[in-house]
């Protein structure tokens, strides 16, 4: 297999309307960000991979289509990736494919979402023929699942709203980051309305139009890139079941199998220990725990402790979402990609202010459906 | 030098103007038991599996989630999905397994073309600030290719009502098939237009349906296997204006680095919608008049959207399995006027 690397990164201003951009004006903001970064131009890239969630969040079928023009891809391969909410890693995750398998030389990864376009929660809650409708936006699904685990965990319902307040001053120091809350505190998040019993309204992630970019290469190409490159030491993909009894979702089996099969492909045997950083996908705050869990960076049960006790915080022991996360910024297609590039960033040294001192092997995280599409890549300073 | 994939089980779904019965999973899972039992595998020996389909389509959003459901993927699988024709999901499988550490692939696609208006439906994929507001339909965009390819001289309307008359006589072999009225090309000229200068023998049916492929790495040795040699993909720009219509620039440069040109090809399976597209295709790919073109009646037989193109490497394969040829094109296309298009070349070994 050929190694593959990040050589360049480039994300949008994240906002919840970016009225001054079209679809296409927005992946070429993100897309001239990362070809910049890696000193390379549109002609230079052999192919396109881009990633968004369901198409009808901006009413366009099959967007590459359109977006080919302004991708720079005609005469050229556009690839179009869609696996819900992990949508932007397995974006990631395909573009690499491209680098591992040899075809290709330089590809340029991209995911994006306008939310502004539609109502994202609505648009998360269809009603599928022959099933219930069991569903009322994302919240409505997920918050059962949070319940469940602060049973079994025992956890106190102040745990969601600590990760609430650290994502979101995390956020302050990221340049591209949609929500800045720098007044946020304790009292705050628990004043604020309930959405979906824990879930309040600041343990939620917001809304936003955004998007991010990628340049991935071989070793060749990375060898003449201006800035460190970031090494891919693993990636993998998992999905399960909608439907089927034996399913935990919330501790869930593909996430599980997700996380050993990366860890095992970039030689982790302690992966506490061994990771310096996540970036990982937590939508609504509780998940910063419950996937602590289910990666296996502490035992079952301790993921709270580990929020409350500061190990994840910016300067503590394993800093999670030191970008600010998807509580900060969630372009629903482009959240995944942007937990990978942030975890890229901080293996290159080149995160600003919310860079992680030392960093230098970092998870990216992504999932999506009924917690049951699972992608997932360590990336690292040094080459495999 | 690419590891060498064979297509070791192929299944499809008989296609139907409207499936009323089966949702996506009941779409999904005959025809993946069928490939896996064609291929002599189970689910569990697959290394990767990958679908195409759209949200459209069905009109409502991951629609590919309960497709999943069919194959009941416990333990959880490695998995992914493109929301493009799956012979773009084939692709997808094929570079996995050029990675080496995976030896066998599932590939599937299902659409159901009928719950909507679909000519409506595909204008929804067209630039969404300059032309979709204009709502040209699938149909009209392609006649405004016709028209193109005729007043340039390259096709005549016969030549076209050859084409389907050819697809329609193929298809009565089918059994997949969904056009099969045969028609002489005098009555088919006869017929008024749909959209000048298309007649409805030149447009392809609506259709329903679903197919899977099987693909694992070739073995060495003696066994005779249908094997992928070549499989590259290009897009041209969207804006209509910005292309010459006559040609497809794309198909011309996929074929070539897919090594269509390297040695003769015995027959080809082409997504062509319309006509005028086969004609220009054979064209660009350099097709002489001996081989074979769509013997299962193609496009203009059955054209389940997301599944016809996945379909033409099922068919190339199955026809070079049974001793139709030693070597094949299939060939598939996505978006207006033949945008953005696939080539795949298949060889006996």
């Amino acid at each position: 297999m050929e190694r593959c690397a990040v050589i360049g990164i480039g994300q949008t201003q994240h906002r919840a309307r970016r009225e001054d951009v079209s679809l296409a004006g927005l992946l070429r903001e993100a897309a001239e960000r990362a070809l910049q970064d890696a000193e390379l131009r549109f002609r230079d890239i052999d192919a396109v991979v881009i990633g968004t969630a369901p198409d009808m969040f901006e009413g366009v079928m099959m967007p590459e289509l359109y977006l080919a023009d302004a991708l720079g891809a005609a005469g050229k391969a556009i690839t179009r990736v869609h696996t819900a909410g992990s949508v932007g890693g397995s974006t990631a995750l395909v573009a690499s494919h491209l680098i591992h398998a040899g075809i290709h030389s330089k590809v340029l990864a991209l995911a994006f979402e306008k939310q502004s376009e539609s109502n994202a929660m609505w648009a998360l809650s269809p009603v599928i023929p022959f099933q219930p409708q069991l569903t009322a936006g994302a919240g409505g699904y997920f918050a059962p699942l949070v319940r469940a685990y602060m049973r079994r965990a025992n956890a106190p319902r102040h745990i969601g709203h600590l990760v609430a307040v650290k994502d979101r001053l995390n956020g302050v120091k990221n340049p591209y980051s949609h929500l800045k809350l720098p007044e946020i505190d304790l009292a705050a998040v628990e004043a604020s309305p309930m959405l979906w019993d824990p879930i309040r309204q600041l343990d939620t992630c917001p809304s936003s139009d955004g998007a991010v970019a990628m340049v991935l290469t071989d070793a060749g190409a990375a060898a003449r890139s201006p800035h460190r490159p970031a090494w891919v030491h693993g990636g993998a993909m998992r999905s399960e079941p909608v439907m089927f009894a034996g399913r935990d979702q919330v501790n869930p089996r593909a996430g599980i199998d997700c996380a050993k099969d990366v860890y095992a492909q970039a030689g982790v045997t302690d992966p506490r220990r061994e990771l310096d950083v996540a970036e990982i996908y937590v939508p609504f705050s509780w998940f910063e725990p419950m996937w602590l869990e289910n990666l296996g960076l502490c035992p079952m049960g301790d993921g709270w402790k580990l929020t409350e006790a500061g190990v994840t915080a910016l300067g503590g022991e394993l800093p999670i979402n030191p970008s600010g996360g998807v509580l900060c910024t969630n372009p629903i297609g482009a959240s995944g990609m942007l937990r990978f590039a942030e975890a890229a960033l901080q293996v290159r040294g080149m995160a600003g202010e919310h860079q992680v001192d030392g960093a230098r092997l970092a998870l990216g995280h992504a999932y999506g459906g009924g917690s049951q599409f699972f992608s997932m890549w360590i990336v690292g300073s040094d080459p495999p | 030098m690419t590891r060498p994939i064979a297509v070791v089980g192929f299944a499809q779904l008989p296609n139907v103007r409207r499936d009323t019965a089966r949702e996506e999973g009941e779409l999904v899972q005959p025809v993946v038991n069928a490939a896996l039992e064609q291929a002599k595998l189970t689910r569990k020996d697959i290394g990767f599996t990958c679908s195409g389909s759209s949200d459209f389509l069905l009109g409502r959003p991951f629609s590919f989630v309960s497709a999943l459901d069919a194959l009941a993927p416990w333990p959880p699988m490695s998995e992914s999905h493109v929301e493009m024709d799956g012979a773009w999901a084939l692709y997808e499988a094929w570079v996995r397994l050029q990675c080496g550490d995976v030896d066998t692939a599932l590939v599937y696609a299902y659409g159901k073309s009928s719950l909507g208006n679909l000519r409506d439906v595909l204008a929804q994929q067209l630039d969404p600030y300059y032309l979709a507001p204009l709502v040209p339909d699938s149909v009209s965009l392609a006649a405004l290719q016709a028209r193109a390819l005729l007043d340039a001289g390259s096709c005549r309307e016969r030549e076209m009502a050859q084409v389907a008359a050819r697809s329609r006589r193929d298809a009565q072999h089918n059994p997949f098939a969904q056009v099969k009225k045969t028609a002489d090309v005098e009555q088919l000229l006869d017929a008024p237009y749909l959209v000048e200068p298309l007649r409805k023998h030149d447009c392809p049916p609506i259709s329903d349906g679903a197919c899977a492929v099987v693909l694992r790495a070739a073995r060495s040795g003696n066994d005779r296997q249908v094997v992928i040699t070549g499989i590259d993909h290009r897009v041209e720009p969207h804006a209509l204006g910005a292309r010459d219509l006559t040609r497809s620039v794309s198909t011309r440069q996929a074929a070539e680095r897919a090594g269509v040109f390297e040695r003769k090809v015995d027959l080809a399976e082409l997504h062509a919608p319309f006509t005028h597209q086969e004609l220009l295709l054979r064209r660009e790919l350099q097709l002489s008049a001996e081989v074979k073109v769509n013997p299962s009646g193609g496009a203009l037989a059955a054209n389940p959207m997301m599944v016809a193109g996945l379909t033409r490497i099922g068919e190339a394969a199955s026809r070079l399995a049974r001793g139709e040829g030693k070597r094949a094109i299939a060939h598939a296309t996505s978006g207006p006027c033949l945008q953005q298009n696939l080539v795949c070349v298949l060889e006996v070994t």
